[in-house]
């Protein structure tokens, strides 16, 4: 290690693949968040509908995916379906539902949560006017959570991201596969992963300034 | 039949639990009257108000809006609550102005008038764009109506809650101590607006402790004393000739607004 000799040039040579397979991550993590946070809306209204044959089924789901670990369910789903002849999915694609059922829990309990902090007047305020249930959960309650909510959603995003890392395991050529890869070929172990970590690192700030800054848009509004 | 009374409350009970909140009360707000509910904090003045927008579902006796049965209907002698739908429909037929405004957050001014419009009534954006306008300009807030509720202060955002509320047209206006929450500096902008609404031939049936508004507003004053109406009738035999013992020491407590009422206290 004392003797050990940085030759960026290797970092130089593969910036292409890096850039690609960070953009691939970001993807992954933005996707998934998005057909999560679907999914989580859906849990959390399951959750509160007072239906026990609702609830329950979304309450097992949601401790299930809370107490296992992510690269388990990654390996379930593209070793598993495969199996019940689901075979369609590439690796990338099984790697999104994964991801996803596993935002789809985290969000189900963003949501819930922010739709039991949503204050009692504005529902009372939207019947005033004689808006219908769903009105009420389309113009005012959504927007409302959403506004309450959008802290929690913007930690998701960020956790979602680095946990793309992990689909390296399937081979998914995202950052830290990518990564593997040229260390593989070229065994600048030092260069290749420092430069993967400062990609991470510096793309989660990033993220995070761009939602302080949509928060911030939005937060006064409340 | 041109005589029907807009609202009728026939011998309305509520109970939360074990606790019976209104005991029977008999109300009418005819067309274009201001009628004013006074009494104790705890006397069931909100609950009644709430009976009557069906934010809160009475458990016994009928409310008539114009003839027609609110919240509920008679099937085969059994007492049906109507549909979600229906309920939204008769509530669209109602103001309600709230002692904390409840303006949505997320909205401007003009589009928390705007929003009733277009979705509840149907109007085109362009239509609710002018008709709030309108009604922002009656309340006096015309340059106000890309502000964010957080922009405004407790008084224009409980005039732009009037102005969301009677925008909608509702054949009757509730109000539940508007102006409890507010500066006391604020109070007489809000209590203006309400005054010009009366003087428009708005029907309004309204809930304040600001004594001297009622008085000078109202057509009709009921006295309410744990859930049941102890004493009502115009302003003057009210206020000037306080028959009810209760009505006499509440009104007492207004420090020498009242004749009499102070000499009994
Ligand atoms: N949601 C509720 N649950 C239980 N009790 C209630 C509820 N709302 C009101 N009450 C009770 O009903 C009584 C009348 O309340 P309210 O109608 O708010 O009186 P007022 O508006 O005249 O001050 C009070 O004793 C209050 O505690
Ligand atoms: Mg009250």
């Amino acid at each position: 290690m004392i003797d050990y000799h940085f030759d960026w040039s290797v970092i130089a040579r593969n910036s292409d693949k890096l850039i690609d397979a960070l953009i691939l991550g970001l993807w992954l993590a933005v996707v998934s968040l998005a057909i999560g946070s679907v999914i989580g809306l859906l849990a959390a209204y399951a959750r509160v509908s007072g239906k026990w044959w609702l609830s329950r089924p979304v309450w097992l789901y949601v401790e299930f995916i809370r107490c296992t670990p992510l690269l388990l369910l990654i390996f379930l789903i593209y070793f598993g379906l495969p199996e019940f002849d689901i075979s369609f999915l590439n690796k990338t694609q099984s790697f999104v539902v994964s991801l996803s059922l596993y935002a789809g829990a985290y969000m189900s309990e963003v949501f819930r949560a922010g739709l039991a902090s949503i204050p009692k007047q504005y529902v009372e305020a939207a019947k005033a006017i004689g808006l219908r249930p769903w009105q009420r959960q389309a113009y005012v309650i959504l927007p409302v959570m959403f506004r309450i909510t959008l802290p929690s959603i913007s930690n998701n995003l960020i956790s979602l991201f680095k946990d793309t890392s992990l689909a390296a395991a399937i081979a998914v050529p995202e950052l830290t596969f990518t990564a593997r890869q040229i260390n593989a070929n070229t065994f600048r172990v030092m260069e290749v992963w420092l430069t993967a970590s400062a990609l991470y690192l510096v793309t989660a700030y990033l993220i995070a300034i761009l939602l302080r800054l949509l928060e911030r848009r939005y937060a006064a509004i409340r | 039949m041109t005589d029907q009374p807009l609202l009728q409350a026939t011998a309305v009970h509520k109970s939360f639990g074990d606790v019976e909140v209104l005991k029977g009360i008999d109300l009418t707000v005819r067309q274009g009257q201001v009628v004013s509910l006074i009494g104790a904090s705890g006397s069931g003045k909100t609950t009644f108000l709430r009976c009557v927008n069906l934010l809160e579902e009475h458990d016994g006796g009928e409310i008539l809006l114009d003839g027609d049965p609110i919240g509920y209907r008679d099937i085969g002698g059994k007492r049906r609550r109507l549909s979600e739908a229906k309920v939204s429909a008769q509530r669209a037929r109602i103001g309600m102005v709230f002692q904390q405004f409840n303006l949505f957050p997320h909205l401007t001014a003009g589009d928390n008038v705007m929003l009733g419009l277009t979705k509840v009534l149907g109007k085109s954006k362009a239509e609710a764009r002018e008709i709030a306008g309108h009604w922002l300009g009656r309340v006096g807030l015309a340059e106000r109506r890309d502000h964010y509720p957080y922009q405004l202060s407790g008084g224009q955002q409980q005039r732009v809650a009037i102005a969301r509320a009677v925008a909608m047209q509702p054949r009757l206006l509730l109000f539940d101590e508007v102006t409890s929450a507010l500066d006391p500096e604020l109070v007489a902008e809000v209590l203006g607006v309400m005054h010009a609404l009366a003087d428009a031939g708005m029907t309004m049936l309204l809930v304040s402790h600001e004594m001297l508004f009622v008085r000078d507003v109202s057509h009709h004053v009921v006295f309410l004393d744990k859930g049941r109406i102890a004493q009502q009738g115009r302003p003057a035999d009210v206020f000037d000739n306080p028959e009810n013992e209760r009505l006499r020491s509440f009104l007492g407590r207004f420090h020498g607004l009242f004749g009499r009422a102070s000499a009994a206290s």
